[in-house]
This record gives C-alpha cells, sequence and structure tokens, in this order.
C-alpha cells in the first residue's frame, strides 16, 4: 500500500490520488457540530485551539467589541463572533464560533497550483499541508468563507485542521473538548445531523420558528456545521454566506480555462508547423535583391 | 553570387539589448506562470528552484519585462500607427499567409500583422502588469477584496494565453519569413529583404548615409 493511500485522501491538490485500498471498510464522514444557541461566548475553544496547536496569537488591539482578535489569523485559526442582533424590542447576542467550514466540495483544494499542498481524507477533514504550499494565496481567492490566512513570516498559508492529528487517534477536536457548554459536538455526520435534528426540534418548541441547520449545499456540505436559531438568515451571525459556493470565476479559471489554454497554444504551434511544412517558408529572391540594387543605384543618381 | 548594396540598418544596438530582454523576461514569465496555472505543468517549477522559488521570483520578472516593454513601446509606437494602407493588407492577409503579397500597398516598418502584434501585446502587458499587481500577495494583498482577487485571477490568466498566442505568431513568422531574425541578432536586413517587404521603409532608408 502507498503512503498516499495509508493516509486515506479523497482528493489532493493539483494531483489525482490512488483509490483507497480495496480490502479497507468504506470511509466514515466525521463532522463538527457547532450549537450556536448553547455558546456562552468563554472563547475556551479559542484557547484549545492555540494550546493544541501550539500556536502563539501576539496580543492585539481591541476594537471596542468581544471580538478578540478581531478575525482570523494565521496563529487563530478559531475566532468568537459577537453580534447583537436587534428584532423589536428583542436583543439577541448571537455567538459564532467562526473558523474552516471544511467543505465537501473544498474550493482552497480546488483552487491550490500546488500538488498535496492541501488534502481532504476521506473522511471529510480539508488539511493543510505545509511542505507543499508555496504561500500562492490561490486559496484564499477559493474559499467561499474568507478563511485561510498566509503567514508574513513563513509565506504559508494556515487554518483550522479539525484537529486531523487528534480525530486520526479517536479524539475530538480540542474546541470540542474544552467547551463548558456542550455547544461543540464532534462525532460521525450522520450522528451530528441526527443531533442537531433534535436539538433544532428544541428550539422549535422553545419560540424560534426558523431554527435550523447549517450544512450549506453549495459547496456540499460541510463537515464543519451549525444549529442557527435564524437559518433562514445565516448572514446574521457576523456575514455567514446565506448561500456558499465556489466563485464562479474561481469555477472558470480551475475549469475550462485550463484545457482550453492549453489547446489553443497547442493548436496555434500546430497551425505554424502546417503552415510551414505547406506553404514553405518567405524568402527573398535573387531578383528581389537585384530589385534593391536598382531602387538604391536610382536613389543615388537622383 | 553577384555582389550587393550593403545591409540595410533595422536596429540599433540599443533596440536588440531592449528587445531581448523583453524576449527572455517573457520566456521566463510564460514558463513560471504556466507552471502555476496547470497542474500538468507544475514541473516547470523544477526550472526555478521549486515551486516557492517560481511564486516568489514570477512578480519580480514581471518587473523587469513592464519597465523593458515599456522601453519598446516607446521607441516604436508612432512607427506602429494604423493607416489606411494597414486595412488593405490586412483584407489581402490570405495573400500574404499564401506567401503571394506582391501587388499589396508598400509598406513601412511595419506591416499591419506586426502593428497587431505590437498594439496586442502592449495592452495585454499592461493588462497583466494591473491584474498582476492584485495578485501580488506579499506587498498588495491588503489592498484589494477577495473578489477582486479572483476577477485579477482570471483576467491575468486570459491575457497571459493572449501573450502566448502573439508571442507564438511573432516567432513563427520571424522563423517563417527569411532573413527577419537577423534584424534582432545583427541589427540588419538585405537589400532585398527590405524590398520584398517594406518597401515605403527601404525608399527612406536608402537615401541615408
Amino acid at each position: 500500500m502507498s503512503v498516499l493511500q495509508a493516509l486515506d485522501l479523497r482528493r489532493r491538490s493539483a494531483s489525482s490520488v490512488p483509490p483507497p485500498a480495496a480490502g479497507k471498510p468504506a470511509a466514515v464522514a466525521v463532522a463538527k457540530l457547532i450549537d450556536v444557541s448553547k455558546c456562552i461566548g468563554c472563547k475556551a475553544c479559542q484557547a484549545a485551539c492555540l494550546e493544541w496547536n501550539q500556536l502563539d496569537q501576539p496580543i492585539g488591539y481591541t476594537d471596542g467589541t468581544y471580538n478578540n482578535p478581531t478575525d482570523l489569523t494565521t496563529a487563530s485559526w478559531t475566532v468568537m463572533r459577537f453580534t447583537e442582533y436587534e428584532h423589536g424590542d428583542d436583543l439577541e447576542w448571537l455567538i459564532r464560533k467562526d473558523g474552516c467550514m471544511h467543505c465537501d466540495d473544498p474550493g482552497c483544494l480546488k483552487a491550490c497550483p500546488a500538488p498535496g499542498a492541501i488534502v481532504q481524507y476521506t473522511n471529510g477533514i480539508v488539511d493543510f499541508v505545509s511542505e507543499n504550499c508555496i504561500g500562492c494565496g490561490y486559496c484564499v481567492k477559493g474559499c467561499p468563507f474568507d478563511i485561510p490566512r498566509i503567514s508574513q513570516t513563513t509565506s504559508k498559508a494556515y487554518k483550522c485542521t479539525l484537529c486531523s492529528d487528534r480525530v486520526v487517534v479517536g479524539q475530538a477536536p480540542a474546541c470540542a473538548k474544552a467547551c463548558p457548554t456542550q455547544a461543540i459536538y464532534f462525532g460521525t455526520k450522520d450522528d451530528m445531523i441526527a443531533h442537531a435534528g433534535k436539538r433544532i426540534v428544541d428550539l422549535k418548541s422553545r419560540g424560534y420558528q426558523n431554527a435550523g441547520l447549517y450544512n450549506p449545499q453549495g459547496v456540499g456540505g460541510t463537515h464543519v456545521m451549525y444549529v442557527l436559531q435564524h437559518a433562514d438568515k445565516p448572514s446574521l451571525y457576523a456575514g455567514l454566506p446565506d448561500n456558499p459556493h465556489i466563485s464562479p470565476l474561481v469555477g472558470i479559471w480551475k475549469g475550462v480555462m485550463k484545457p482550453l489554454s492549453l489547446a489553443a497554444i497547442a493548436f496555434a504551434g500546430a497551425f505554424g508547423f502546417l503552415h510551414y511544412i505547406t506553404k514553405g517558408p518567405n524568402t527573398v529572391s535573387e531578383h528581389d535583391e537585384a530589385k534593391a540594387d536598382e531602387l538604391a543605384a536610382g536613389k543615388d543618381r537622383a | 553570387m553577384s555582389e550587393h548594396i550593403k545591409p540595410v540598418s533595422r536596429y540599433t544596438t540599443g533596440a536588440r539589448i531592449n528587445h531581448w530582454i523583453t524576449a527572455v523576461s517573457l520566456i521566463l514569465l510564460a514558463l513560471s506562470g504556466m507552471a502555476l496555472f496547470h497542474p500538468a505543468l507544475y514541473f516547470l517549477t523544477g526550472l526555478f528552484g521549486g515551486g516557492e522559488f517560481t511564486r516568489v521570483i514570477h512578480p519580480w520578472i514581471g518587473v523587469v519585462l513592464a519597465i523593458s516593454f515599456l522601453g519598446l513601446f516607446f521607441r516604436f509606437f508612432t512607427l506602429n500607427l494604423w493607416n489606411r494602407d494597414d486595412t488593405v493588407w490586412m483584407k489581402n492577409l490570405g495573400a500574404v499567409i499564401n506567401n503571394k503579397e506582391e501587388g499589396l500597398p508598400e509598406v513601412g516598418k511595419y506591416n499591419a500583422g506586426q502593428k497587431l502584434v505590437f498594439w496586442g501585446q502592449s495592452i495585454l502587458i499592461f493588462a497583466l502588469l494591473c491584474s498582476g499587481v492584485v495578485l501580488w500577495d506579499t506587498y498588495f494583498a491588503t489592498y484589494t477584496t477577495i473578489d477582486q482577487k479572483r476577477l485579477s485571477a482570471v483576467i491575468h490568466a486570459l491575457c497571459a494565453i493572449g501573450v502566448i498566442l502573439i508571442w507564438i505568431v511573432h516567432v513563427y513568422a520571424a522563423i517563417w519569413v527569411k532573413g527577419t531574425i537577423r534584424a534582432m541578432t545583427q541589427g540588419s536586413v538585405t537589400g532585398g529583404w527590405a524590398w520584398k517587404h517594406h518597401r515605403k521603409w527601404f525608399r527612406q532608408e536608402v537615401g541615408k548615409p
């Protein structure tokens, strides 16, 4: 069995992957379920992420909100985003744990030009492989959620790994382990969808008529899903895309353009070659040289 | 072979150096750009010391090309202004391709095809420079939105393919029309070549000392 097969890859950027070894059981898709309605915004998940992944987020500045840091960085792969949602006389504090959604159809991977810099395991986790990353930033353009960050010091792209190194040994991601209210669940994708169903029934019984699961099909579903109180308006949650999909521009750039461009270049080369062997070179004859002499002589006399 | 008039000067030493800096940088840009454009050509990054070095060096070669091409642009743009004879020439492109250019209007320093190459490359290289800056994340990542970067990526790739196609026409024409390449290597052409392909220009040149 090859190394790539042993890694259980489903997709590998800018390359094809061997199918999983024949004797292997079918892969089980995993997912993280973030129940926004149970989140208290304590940021234990952020701390756990830094600790497990041994990341160092430098002390920054406050922008007057609870968002700290104010955005995802190369060290902060997850960030709590706080939204004050006012409707009528009511105020709701919507706290969304932002980070990589681990799309089933990953735009970052499709945009990546470096073979093996982005991989998707058969369990659905999308991971960046730094030694193959060339720091071009194409993943940033491919991502519908604005997740990858390029380091100014290492020139590599970083994002949440869904703790692939923990999952591979049967552990839940560090953030899920640390959450004190169990707002973050981890398990098979089927189990997470089933559990979300129960939570949605509960939320609806408590007046959240539009409660629902965020598992956007525009990116083939995600391996990080949210339970939202207002699933009809995901953008309420600090700009969570209502209908995320890989940009059509990226689709063209990474789709039809690639074969068409090479075909056009090959055609131009072939046309030139065919022209040369059928029409032959355009040569200057002795007659042309004589005419030139004649013209020059005429000029001299004038 | 009888003795003929001395070769006609076509390009100064400065123009030739300017041209070859542009040519070399364009080829390096095409190789490094294609390497990052299509996974099947990623192996070309090996020519530049690997993927990271390719990513680093490509925009800098682009800067060299932009400056160098600007030099060519100012040297030659007045000679590439379109005139009525060029329209006639284009209408008879079929005859030219069939090696039957006799009977067409006399051509100045550049024929209509060469002028189209000139203006095509000028416009495309300008578009490549603009879209390339948007994609140069090392220095300019924060100045544009992700959507603008996506659009730039598509424009950059499209224009690059355009430049490569025009480059193929340019190089092929130099191979096809014998006696052309020495204009850019030695700076001069034979009287016969000038008389046959650029007679109007030849008439101006023969009078000169």
